[in-house]
């Protein structure tokens, strides 16, 4: 067992990672639930992207600065799901269309941005995080972000659940629409900002869809879901860190990886919707 | 009065939908709305809504709380969620976003479940209903509502004798307690022998009235001479809008 505990019993740098992906693992895992249940799975990817022309101009302005980044990712990331949920709520275009021409031309800006100064160490820093060397100030930030994304969920759940399964039932009783569709894009944001402090902005998206992808197969509820979501958000965090430290592998992919893992063994065993279901159904009842 | 409808023109890209229409539904009246495809039935229910701001002209909702039911309703059912959850947002005016269910507001939820045959099926995932079970789901939350004004579009299309007939009676109760309906129907028969009132609509209104004499076989054939198809090249419409001097002495 000590392959199991030790790293974590004597290493701070591997107890501050655990904590920062455990405050990841609670706070993405149920935007990504309500992300998938909304067919909006691929909006975290696009929204990951989108982020990245802040994170630049914030590190342009005062270099690996976390307070900076994070500013510029948010502020960015929220223009960005803005001018999207307008466009698609005032004009012909439809909400991925949207999206789809604003975060392209946000990452172009990234890109541009980002080649103008800084060497390819920063970038790969940007890219890919740096889970293993959390600060203080970094892991503050991902706790209150966990925390604000989970208070905010419990009290938007009604009005969120009713925009998810019938949109137009809920404009027809309430103004709660758009208010709660815009709240929620600021949740994602805010939560891919997080989670690019630790994995980096291509691997952000993984913690949060790759859990909720998982659970789909094992729970037929949402609260069955969001719990299945965070624990196998957690294992994988665990395993991907211990695989880390154990193999010399970078973390943050090997984070993902263990989360891709657990979906792989959901999408064949789990219980419900998997191939196992399909392929070698149990006998059917009377009634 | 349960709705006022002044002049009313609904439409899409400046083509009318509706075309100056002009309806009054006192409180109570139970009213068919009835003619062809395209006639703007929906459309008129949708500006009702307020889902579609009108070209011209004005709707006055007398009613405090109006709950509707679409044609194409927008529900997710591969959402999981349980029937029972399902029909429990019904009951929005009560709990708003945030307040909780209370045991009265459970054992309500049970009595319209009761009440459209569904008991038994609060469990059940929404995924799991027929398009039959799902309809009477959709009636279920309507109960709950509790609205006074009620709008039903093509609510008994692609159900069975037995399922149409249970959901004609929750409209029936739904009359007697003295709720203002209106609902979209194609069945001319159902329309005479249960619907007091009928609204004969072909983008502009027909007739409105009692049903025997709103559904005569010269109404109808002057509402199936009135074209479908927009004209690309029509040209604006110069009927005067209601003079102001009138509106402003009556």
């Amino acid at each position: 067992m000590s392959w199991l505990i030790d790293p974590f019993a004597d290493f701070a740098f591997m107890q501050r990672a655990l904590l920062g992906c455990l405050a990841i693992s609670l706070g993405a895992t149920p935007v990504g639930v309500f992300l998938l249940l909304r067919r909006m799975s691929l909006t975290g990817d696009a929204m990951a992207h989108a982020i990245l022309p802040g994170a630049a101009v914030g590190y342009l302005v005062a270099g690996l600065n976390l307070g900076a980044m994070t500013i510029g990712g948010v502020a960015a990331g929220l223009v960005v799901a803005v001018l999207t949920g307008a466009v698609a709520r005032f004009t012909a275009l439809r909400e991925d269309a949207s999206l789809a021409a604003f975060y392209l031309i946000s990452l172009a800006l990234g890109v541009l941005l980002v080649s103008l100064k800084g060497s390819n160490v920063d970038l790969m820093h940007v890219l890919f995080g740096t889970v293993l060397a959390l600060d203080d100030a970094a892991l503050t930030l991902l706790c209150a972000i966990a925390t604000v994304t989970l208070v905010a969920l419990a009290l938007v759940y009604r009005p969120l659940v009713l925009e998810c399964a019938d949109p137009r039932f809920l404009r027809s009783v309430s103004r709660w629409s758009g208010p709660v569709h815009f709240l929620f894009l600021g949740l994602v944001v805010l939560n891919l900002v997080a989670g690019f402090q630790a994995l980096g902005t291509l691997m952000a998206v993984g913690i949060m869809i790759l859990p909720a992808a998982a659970a789909r197969f094992w729970a037929t509820s949402i609260g069955g879901m969001l719990a299945v979501a965070a624990c196998v958000a957690a294992i994988s965090s665990v395993a991907g860190l211990l695989a880390s430290y154990h193999a010399g592998l970078p973390s943050g992919p090997a984070i993902i990886l263990a989360a891709g893992t657990l979906y792989l063994l959901s999408l064949v065993f789990g219980p419900s919707g998997s191939l196992a279901a399909r392929f070698w159904p149990r006998a059917h009842l009377e009634a | 009065m349960a709705l006022r409808v002044r002049d009313l023109t609904l439409g899409y890209d400046r083509h009318p939908a509706v075309h100056h229409l002009d309806l009054e539904l006192a409180e109570g009246s139970l009213t068919a709305i009835v003619g062809p495809n395209g006639a703007g039935k929906s459309t008129f229910l949708k500006g009702v809504m307020g889902e579609l701001p009108p070209l011209e002209g004005k709707i006055e909702r007398g009613a405090a709380r109006v709950a509707y039911l679409p044609q194409l309703s927008e529900v997710d059912r591969s959402f999981p969620l349980s029937v029972k959850a399902f029909v429990a947002m019904g009951l929005w005016h009560r709990t708003g976003a945030f307040g909780g269910l209370s045991r009265a507001d459970l054992s309500r939820v049970g009595e319209a479940l009761a009440a459209v045959g569904l008991t038994g099926f609060e469990r059940r995932p929404i995924s799991a209903l027929s398009g039959g079970q799902v309809q009477r789901v959709m009636f279920a939350r309507l109960l709950l509502q509790d609205a006074d004004l009620i709008l039903l579009d093509e609510p008994f299309t692609a159900l069975d004798a037995k399922t149409a007939a249970d959901l004609l009676a929750v409209v029936q109760r739904w009359h007697g307690e003295g709720r203002t309906v209106l609902a979209v129907l194609h069945d001319i028969e159902a329309v005479r022998r249960h619907f007091p009132e009928t609204l004969l609509l072909a983008r502009e209104k027909v007739a409105h009235g009692a049903t025997d004499t709103v559904l005569t076989a010269e109404n109808l054939f002057r509402a199936r001479q009135m074209s479908e198809a927009f004209d690309d090249d029509a040209n604006v419409c110069a009927r005067p809008a209601e003079q102001p001097a009138k509106r402003g002495a009556a």
